[in-house]
């Protein structure tokens, strides 16, 4: 048998079904993975050693008791670091919440122990999830484990970092502008984020609560699948979670694309991606026709200022969501004559210059006199994205572009030019204004060898048919490269 | 220059329901400070506020109330602001869609009927307390705060006021009404001096005829109807006196000092608040369909107005009527006339010798050890004389203070009036024989000396005699 | 960055016609986020934010008239609880992550404002 950490999750939990593999075994191997790994790719912020390996006895007791609480029971997740545990260390990659210990678990955390999983650890992120290539953390960069000296993708860089090298089987990330599916599509793995309110919010420190969803990287669709079934549903502390009935997310993933009207967005798609990206993505829609499916081009004009339209809204909610941290009941506080002073000065040492300059960013586009120019303007232009894309699925089933119009690229290379940055996430921002959903999956590789991620986006719970045609892309690309630092060898 | 003034009144009201506005937390006082706190209402990072539908009804039941319309779909904004005991930095409140728009409230001064526009009714959260450590006066010079978030997210309903008031008084019967109609809704306990009720008015003066409205004054900190009254009292007189002598009003927020009788200017700000409101993303609209609003509107209990007009309709003077409603006495006014008392005479009974010892105590009248019953037992021993009026209020505070029904305080302290005719023929014989020249003078028609003489009697019966009886003999005598 | 131009470029399809000029009082909005930044600090985010925002301005370029402004992807509403009283947290819990506490209080530097 290879290495389990090699394993995807629908692998793994026949394994412990067939009993031959314990989660504890299972947890050991990611445990030497991670071990190998961590110092040159650093995707995790927090490793929970006793709190996994109690979950992963109690999985086997479990199992061994005849107990089965589906197919995450005894499978190693990772958590982005923005998602709250209880007793364990939730900095969301800020010095402002450095040694924070929260007193409450996520919605998704309690949902992952409830269905047996074992939870790793933390990882890595762009500090407050904004960013796109974890060179935000106030923790250090996590590296991409195809090239080290690249980045792994943000804002869950150390999420899909993990989940590329092995040091776990699957993690969560959370996607605001793209920050699933982008470091999922620069590390060459699955990254999906649900139709908005499927998965509750409750837990995860919020960037613009209006665009976040947490959502599962996995290595294999039909992994991603597996964690969003444990992960979804209603939760009545969140009160923009989804109240009515689930869609059956897999039934139709078996299906192809035989019949089905694929739209390729032309502004998403077009010049400003790069050669390799553009070539990749041809060539899968060409399989795609191969396989029986109809490829329409298709305008969304409204989208290229989808991007512009972004960068109000989030960072507007992002200044009110980011106030609570002042210094009074957790967290930093740098000392101060008076409370105004002490805030201040523990907001202003405590929050990275990105997080700085997206809330005066915010605040400037909320304030008296440019409200209705910024913030009230963006507003109604992403009522012209929703109308554009519910145009677009009249013509269409789904709509693909690529994931990122860059493979990964390198450390420092953007960090100096924050507009640079944001156009990472211009294929990925358009469904975060829509809340609908949408899912990376790696095809190829460039000339140096990094992945591309091909992005299928569906309707608001549309996710059966983003399932299936995700699985069609994974089954058509036979895409099985690993990165090199993946193996004993690499891990030098 | 005859300056006309101007005010309008902020209410907020912390509402009565079991748990907080956003999460399950409870609401009350007294527990030890942070123990009624959760990571929703302590503004934890990712902790989400879910929407209280108690509150929801009961703020639409204020407004239904007073008379506004509920808004099909409101929403719930950020109010953005810092400060130490608000836990997110941002209130939860509503904006330009607030649940309850445009309505009125009725009020009686001494000046006549008033109607008083409601602009809004809208319902946010409260903010924690914080306890200043220190010397030197509100704000402790040094040694910081200290934060209770117990208070933080509790129910809070504001109520503002169209700029349709003109005298203090007519703000102090504002308040007082205002004050009364949420009793009657029983949605807050609506204590002043705990704070469970705050005003806060805006006043300007403008010359007599003027359309537009003067520089406006914020003044906050006054926590009883009487200080509102005073505070505005004062904030006329100064601002009266700053634009008679040609100066010019700032803007700014004043707060009352209770003790010294005026106001005082707050630290100004270095600029105006930016609360950068947006519409609160982790809430989705609260759509109110005409099916709910009506069954709101038929479960409204009534209201004080209509208390004190049935009450006028019994026959009871307006004045009373309205002493009995705002005095939260209407029950037990109710009781009493359903136990067979005429209404009038109730009222009589309630707002005299009753509030005068609620004034006394200082007491609520759901304290009292009087029931609706037992006032009238007491009118009916009136009536039948066995108690004169002035017996009538010793058994009356005989009962207040707890010793027992009318008749048993009667009987005890021995004040049955005599209605043995003949006992009392004996008694007015002895007193008109010992008052020939009164008697005499009375025969000649000085009608004045006959009090005189029912005194005596009296005096002579130790106060057991019916002064009408005994007023009627003498008179046969004469 | 190589592509970095031509996106913007693509963004900038429709030439802005009524722009709100860019003026930003960064002092302001730094007190008003409650960010004690130095002089320096201000400068410098003060002209990254103009760069950022002629960009972000772009919004404007596309006609709105009659658009309803979208603040929420679904179309949800009546979210609300049961007035149900649930578990208070620990205090001792919540005290433990507070960097000042007091017999049982949060524990601040004195007010400057007093409201």
């Amino acid at each position: 048998m290879s290495d389990p950490a090699d394993l995807t999750i629908v692998e793994a939990a026949a394994a412990l079904r067939s009993e031959d593999l314990t989660a504890v075994e299972l947890l050991a191997a990611v445990r030497r993975r991670a071990a190998m790994t961590e110092a040159n790719i650093h995707a995790y912020l927090t490793i929970d050693v006793e709190g996994a390996e109690a979950s992963a006895r109690a999985a086997d007791d479990a199992f061994a008791g005849g107990e089965d609480r589906g197919p995450l029971q005894g499978i190693p997740i990772a958590l982005k670091d923005n998602m709250v545990t209880r007793g364990l260390e939730t900095t969301a990659s800020s010095q402002i919440l450095a040694g924070w210990h929260p007193p409450y678990d996520a919605t998704v955390v309690t949902r992952l122990r409830d269905a047996g999983a074992v939870i790793v650890g933390k990882t890595n992120l762009d500090e407050f999830a904004m960013g796109s290539s974890t060179e935000n953390s106030a923790y250090g960069t996590s590296r991409n484990p195809w090239d080290p000296e690249r980045v792994p993708g943000g804002s869950s860089g150390g999420s899909a970092a993990a989940v590329a090298v092995g040091s776990a089987l699957a993690a969560l990330g959370s996607d605001t502008g793209g920050s699933v599916r982008q470091p999922a599509s620069l590390c060459g793995v699955v990254g999906m984020k649900p139709t908005y309110g499927l998965v509750s919010r409750y837990g995860l420190i919020a960037f613009a609560s209006s665009l976040d969803q947490i959502g599962p990287i996995t290595r294999s669709v039909a992994d991603a699948l597996a964690v969003l079934q444990g992960i979804s549903g209603h939760d009545p502390e969140d009160a923009t979670s989804y109240r009515g009935e689930l869609p059956d997310f897999g039934s139709q993933i078996d299906r192809g694309v035989e019949g089905l009207k694929i739209g390729v967005v032309s502004e998403l798609s077009g010049e400003g991606t790069e050669p390799a990206v553009a070539a990749e993505f041809r060539t899968m829609l060409q399989r795609l026709e191969g396989a029986g499916a109809e490829i329409k081009e298709l305008s969304l004009p409204s989208t290229a200022y989808a991007l512009s339209a972004y960068y109000l809204i989030a960072p507007a909610e992002c200044s009110a969501n980011l106030a609570r941290f002042d210094g009074v009941r957790f967290g930093l506080r740098l000392d101060g004559g008076t409370v105004e002073e002490m805030m201040g000065a523990t907001r202003a040492a405590g929050f990275g210059p990105e997080v700085i300059r997206r809330i005066l960013l915010g605040t400037y586009a909320l304030s008296a006199g440019y409200y209705d120019a910024f913030y009230g303007q963006a507003q109604k232009v992403r009522t012209l994205v929703i109308d554009d894309f519910k145009q677009a699925y009249e013509q269409a089933d789904v709509l693909v572009t690529p994931t990122s119009p860059t493979t990964a690229f390198k450390v420092g290379e953007r960090t100096d030019d924050p507009l640079a940055m944001y156009l990472s996430d211009l294929c990925t921002i358009p469904s975060n204004l829509s809340g609908d959903p949408g899912i990376s999956v790696p095809t190829g590789v460039d000339d140096a060898g990094l992945p591309i991620g091909f992005q299928v986006l569906a309707p608001a719970l549309a996710e059966p048919l983003m399932f299936r045609v995700a699985q069609a892309v994974e089954d058509l690309a036979g895409f099985d490269a690993r990165p090199t630092l993946a193996s004993s060898e690499g891990a030098a | 220059m005859t300056w006309e003034v101007v005010i309008g009144i902020e209410t907020h009201v912390e509402l009565r329901t079991e748990s907080k506005m956003f999460c399950g937390c409870p609401v009350g006082f007294g527990a030890e400070p942070n123990t009624a706190v959760c990571p929703v209402c302590l503004g934890l990072p990712g902790a989400l506020p879910v929407p209280n539908e108690k509150a929801i009804e009961w703020t639409m039941r204020l407004g239904l109330a007073l008379d506004c319309d509920v808004t099909q779909q409101s929403l719930f904004h950020r109010k953005n602001y810092f400060y130490a005991d608000m836990p997110k930095n941002y209130q939860i409140s509503q904006f330009d869609f607030p649940l309850c728009v445009g309505g009125h409230l009725d009020v009686t001064t001494s000046d006549g009927d008033r109607r008083i526009g409601i602009t809004r009714v809208h319902l946010e959260e409260d903010t924690g307390k914080s306890t200043h450590l220190g010397e030197g006066g509100r704000i402790g010079s040094s040694g910081g705060a200290l934060v209770d978030f117990n208070r933080a997210g509790i129910p809070l309903m504001e109520v503002v006021s169209e700029p349709d008031i003109r005298t203090p008084e007519e703000a102090r019967v504002y308040a007082q009404e205002l004050r009364a109609v949420v009793l009657a809704l029983g949605v807050s306990d609506a204590r002043l001096e705990e704070g469970s009720m705050r005003f806060d008015a805006n006043i300007s003066l403008r010359s007599e005829g003027a359309t537009e409205l003067g520089v406006k004054v914020e003044v906050k900190n006054m926590n009883s109807l009487r200080s509102l009254q005073r505070a505005l009292s004062h904030e006329i007189e100064r601002q009266t006196k700053i634009l008679d002598e040609g100066g010019a009003i700032a803007q700014e927020t004043r707060h009352w000092d209770e003790e010294a009788g005026r106001t005082e200017a707050g630290r100004s700000k270095e600029e105006a608040s930016d609360y950068r409101y947006f519409s609160e993303p982790d809430l989705v609209p609260l759509v109110v369909t005409d099916e709910v609003v009506a069954g709101l509107r038929s479960e409204l209990p009534e209201l004080p107005a209509q208390t004190g007009a049935r009450f006028e309709a019994a026959g009871v003077d307006s004045i009373a009527a309205r002493v009995l409603v705002g005095g939260s006495l209407g029950s037990l006014f109710d009781e009493a006339v359903v136990a067979g008392a005429a209404a009038p005479e109730v009222a009589k009974w309630l707002t005299g010798e009753v509030t005068a010892h609620l004034n006394r105590e200082g007491a609520d009248p759901p304290a009292l050890s009087l029931d609706g019953a037992a006032l009238a037992e007491l009118i009916a021993m009136v009536e039948a004389g066995d108690l004169s009026s002035t017996a009538a209020k010793q058994v009356l505070e005989g009962v207040l203070t707890g010793e027992g029904q009318p008749r048993q305080v009667a009987e005890a302290r021995d004040l049955i009036q005599i209605r043995d005719e003949e006992a009392l023929a004996e008694a007015v014989a002895a007193v008109v024989a010992a008052h020939p020249e009164e008697m005499g003078r009375i025969a000649d028609g000085d009608g004045k000396l006959i009090g005189f003489l029912v005194g005596q009697v009296m005096k002579a019966t130790g106060g057991k005699a019916d002064p009408r009886r005994v007023s009627e003999l003498i008179r046969e005598s004469s | 960055m190589v592509c970095s131009g031509a996106l913007l470029g693509e963004i900038a399809v429709g030439v802005p016609s009524r722009l709100v000029p860019i003026d930003i009082d960064i002092a302001k909005v730094a007190r008003l986020a409650r960010l004690g930044l130095s002089e320096e600090e201000l400068a410098a985010y003060g002209s990254q934010l103009e760069s950022i925002l002629e960009h972000a301005a772009r919004v404007q370029a596309l006609p709105t008239e009659g658009v309803e402004p979208t603040a929420h992807p679904l179309p949800m509403v009546n979210a609300h609880r049961s007035d149900e009283i649930e578990p208070t947290l620990d205090r001792d819990e919540v005290l433990a992550q507070a960097p000042d506490h007091v017999d049982g209080f949060f524990k601040v530097p004195a007010f400057l404002e007093d409201e």
